[in-house]
């Protein structure tokens, strides 16, 4: 075992991190937010370069070969800065139905084009009563000579709308809930009878209401096998939840060193705060959830690209149960110890508590994973 | 012993609802529910109706406008009107400059002053908290300096609550620099209209504008303003600190963010069904709501012991219980709420969009979920820490 980075991997970190300390100050950051894409199209550029967008394609695709290690690298930076480009989205998201599900002639398109940062994508896959079930599919493709009709509703699009183009589940055969039938389809985000409703989420990133009215796509559209389109979107969203987790695992760091300064600096009763022990153990419990939580994004990205759906989704169920947790642990405590302060939106640690939240809410929450593993007999069999 | 309410308790109840039917704005009740706060037209409006009423002021001596009721109908009253849910009076009159003034103050400030807090005719707004004054109150730095027959004030207040409205701020000053902390401060009315008086709103993490910063600059105050003695105001600020029992614990709001709790988990889906027949969700609230049931009887225990010998008006540190319990179950049902969106809690639902021809994010119903749940991480913070809460039943009744 070895859970040291590389000497490549090292420099990423060093990098990025340097590049968003210069880049992405709480100002900026605010500015960023307030601008009407709601991300930075300089810092897309900056990540472009930088090799972030190709970081997860195969080098024979024109990708870099990374691995989900490099994906979590830059997920952490991106969770301590609460950087709102749509890298979720487009690299991880997109990125990982692009290589586990598309053709040599689609991922030759495709790649490259991503890889310096010209295309953006996005997966949108829930629906007003999906909750977080992938299989949940309410929306349409009827088969229209050698390609198909989408018809349906897909809501909370993360990244939808930036997204030149959008990934997108429907039904080509079967039941609502049934798990066959489903066809991950890609479509262009301009095409007739797309309409795209974009609006802020809570913690400052955007997402959309995507509309589709009878859009008409052709063969070339399908990725994968458009009758068993469902384990690639579960790869996808698994990859994604991976990637979430190192993000939480940034953003609570950066929460809990914000704290531990507070209570070294604010006085109350002529003391600095951070004397009195009950306050000593909330920033120890913050602290110990996120040695757990970064112990759990590890094991989430130890299986974030593996095919084998036995071995990646109880890991990935547990970790984002654990993120879930421990997330809300760290930003209940974090708002707590800062008092009045921590409640107002000058201040940075809300906003870390606020994105830590919709974490949860994305993907599935720790209720939804705790039963999923609890469903599938737990993460310790009997030997 | 028994825990049932008498058949004239029963019939005071239903007195109560009959009233609350009657005479609350659909309107009003539905922003509410809605999970909207704050709004003062409501307020207003709702505080002219139970005026009229005679029940604005239930809790205060009847010759100031009171109704003579006993606690355990002040509590049914109160509770009934948080499950409506109607509007809830404006604390920093009704709750707590009220009683100081009809305590302490002059004849003249109890003529000037009670009607026109019953009736909502002046917005009160506290100035206690300051930046370097928060859990340690008294070390507020605020200065009153004596000139002639009016104080000049300097300083700064924050946290305000609601100051954006305000008429009046009652104000914890320093009036002796070298006497113990507690014992050089004085309580001050002071009309907001005052030149020097800035007020700048705070904007909280749920987007929300309700607290703001005060800055009081070279303000003069007349002297007749003064509540009670010069140099007592902590003794005040404490009676108005541990007057408030019963309102603390906010049982009857958590009732009714129970009851929508189950309102709209039956509207949305989980696994197929509507969430409310999933077992797991069913189990969560239920146990939420036997902490809220333990809640409601340990209030009522309290209730009934004041019922028994009499409101002291001293601190006492039931109010601690209520207080600590209280905002746990706000916040647990508060969190259960967002959680019931699900993904849909995410979208950010700009109010600024209201009026325009941009359909609301559906479900419009989710739009209060989340911005609630950051906002009422305050509830733990205001009024005392839940930390300071604890500081003092350890040492009033533990004894450490």
């Amino acid at each position: 075992m070895d859970f040291d980075l590389t000497e490549e991997q090292s420099i990423l970190k060093d990098s990025l991190d340097r590049l968003l300390s210069e880049h992405y100050g709480f100002e900026e950051r605010r500015r960023i937010m307030a601008s009407p894409e709601g991300f930075s199209a300089a810092m897309w550029s900056r990540y472009a370069e930088m090799g972030l967008m190709a970081l997860p394609f195969a080098e024979g695709d024109g990708g870099l070969g990374g691995t989900p290690v490099e994906t979590m690298i830059v997920m952490e930076a991106f969770g301590r800065a609460l950087a709102l480009e749509p890298y979720l989205p487009t690299v991880v998201l997109g990125g990982a139905l692009i290589r586990f599900g598309g053709s040599d002639a689609q991922r030759a398109e495709l790649v490259p084009a991503v890889a310096e940062g010209a295309l953006r994508l996005a997966f949108a896959q829930g629906e007003r009563n999906s909750r977080f079930d992938l299989h949940h599919v309410e929306t349409l493709a009827a088969k229209d000579g050698a390609g198909w009709r989408i018809s349906g509703k897909k809501f909370v699009v993360i990244g939808g709308d930036s997204a030149d183009r959008l990934f997108v589940t429907a039904r080509t055969a079967g039941s609502v809930r049934e798990e066959g039938g489903i066809g991950v389809f890609l479509v262009d985000a301009k095409a007739q009878g797309v309409s795209v409703r974009g609006y802020r989420t809570q913690d400052g990133q955007r997402a959309a209401e995507v509309t589709f009215d009878n859009v008409a796509v052709g063969a070339d559209a399908a990725f994968g096998d458009p009758e068993g389109g469902l384990a690639l979107a579960r790869r996808a969203v698994d990859a994604g939840i991976a990637a979430l987790c190192a993000e939480a695992v940034g953003a609570m760091g950066a929460m809990h060193a914000l704290t531990v300064d507070y209570l070294k600096v604010r006085k109350q009763f002529g003391v600095p705060i951070g004397g009195f022990q009950v306050l000593q153990h909330k920033a120890v419990d913050m602290f110990v959830a996120i040695e757990q939580a970064r112990s759990m994004a590890l094991y989430a990205t130890s299986v974030a690209d593996s095919d084998d759906e036995a071995e990646r989704a109880p890991a990935i169920h547990a970790a984002k149960a654990e993120i879930g947790r421990g997330g809300r642990l760290c930003g209940e405590n974090a708002i707590q110890l800062h008092g009045g302060v921590g409640m107002t939106m000058e201040y940075a640690v809300g906003h870390y508590f606020k994105r830590v939240t919709m974490i949860d809410a994305t993907f599935g929450d720790a209720d939804h994973h705790l039963r999923a593993l609890a469903a599938r007999g737990g993460l310790f069999q009997a030997a | 012993m028994d825990l049932r309410y008498t058949p004239e308790e029963l019939a005071f109840r239903d007195e109560v609802r009959a009233f609350l039917a009657e005479n609350l704005p659909d309107d009003i009740r539905r922003r509410l529910v809605d999970g909207e706060h704050g709004n003062k037209e409501d307020l207003v409006a709702w505080s002219r109706i139970l005026n009229a009423r005679g029940w604005a002021v239930p809790h205060w001596p009847v010759k100031y406008g009171g109704t003579g009721w006993d606690p355990m109908r002040q509590y049914i009253f109160l509770e009934e009107t948080q499950k409506w849910p109607a509007p809830q009076p404006l604390a920093f009159g009704v709750n707590m400059v009220g009683p100081v003034i009809y305590t302490f103050g002059s004849e003249a400030q109890k003529a000037r002053y009670l009607p026109r807090i019953a009736n909502l005719d002046d917005w009160w707004c506290q100035g206690f908290s300051e930046p370097g004054a928060g859990s340690d109150l008294a070390s507020l730095r605020t200065r009153a300096v004596r000139d002639g027959d009016h104080y000049i004030v300097n300083g700064q207040k924050t946290w305000t609550t609601l100051a954006q409205y305000a008429d009046w701020i009652f104000c914890l000053v320093r009036t002796d620099t070298d006497a113990k902390k507690q014992e050089g401060i004085s309580f001050l009315l002071i009309d907001m209209k005052t030149p020097g008086i800035e007020v700048r709103p705070i904007v909280t993490i749920d987007g929300g504008r309700e607290v703001n910063e005060v800055f009081l600059t070279d303000v003069r105050v007349p002297v007749e303003n003064l509540v009670g003695q010069e140099n007592k105001g902590w003794d005040y600020a404490k009676f108005l600190l541990g007057n408030e029992r019963t309102n603390i614990a906010r049982v009857g709001m958590s009732k009714q963010r129970i009851a929508r709790i189950r309102e709209l988990a039956a509207l949305e889906m989980s696994g197929g069904r509507p969430l409310i027949e999933d077992e797991r969700f069913r189990e969560k609230l239920a146990a939420v709501e036997i902490e809220l049931k333990a809640l409601e009887l340990t209030q009522l225990r309290v209730v009934a012991a004041d019922a028994r010998r009499g409101n002291t008006g001293r601190p006492d540190p039931a109010s601690s219980i209520l207080k600590i319990k209280g905002s746990e179950i706000q916040q647990a049902t508060t969190h259960l709420l967002m959680q019931v969106m699900g993904p849909h809690a995410l979208p950010y639902h700009d109010h600024e969009l209201e009026g325009t021809n941009e359909p609301p994010i559906e479900p419009d119903y989710a739009a209060s979920a989340a911005p609630s749940y950051f906002n009422y991480r305050k509830v733990s913070i205001y009024g005392g820490s839940n930390e300071i809460q604890k500081n003092i039943i350890a040492k009033a009744v533990l004894g450490f």
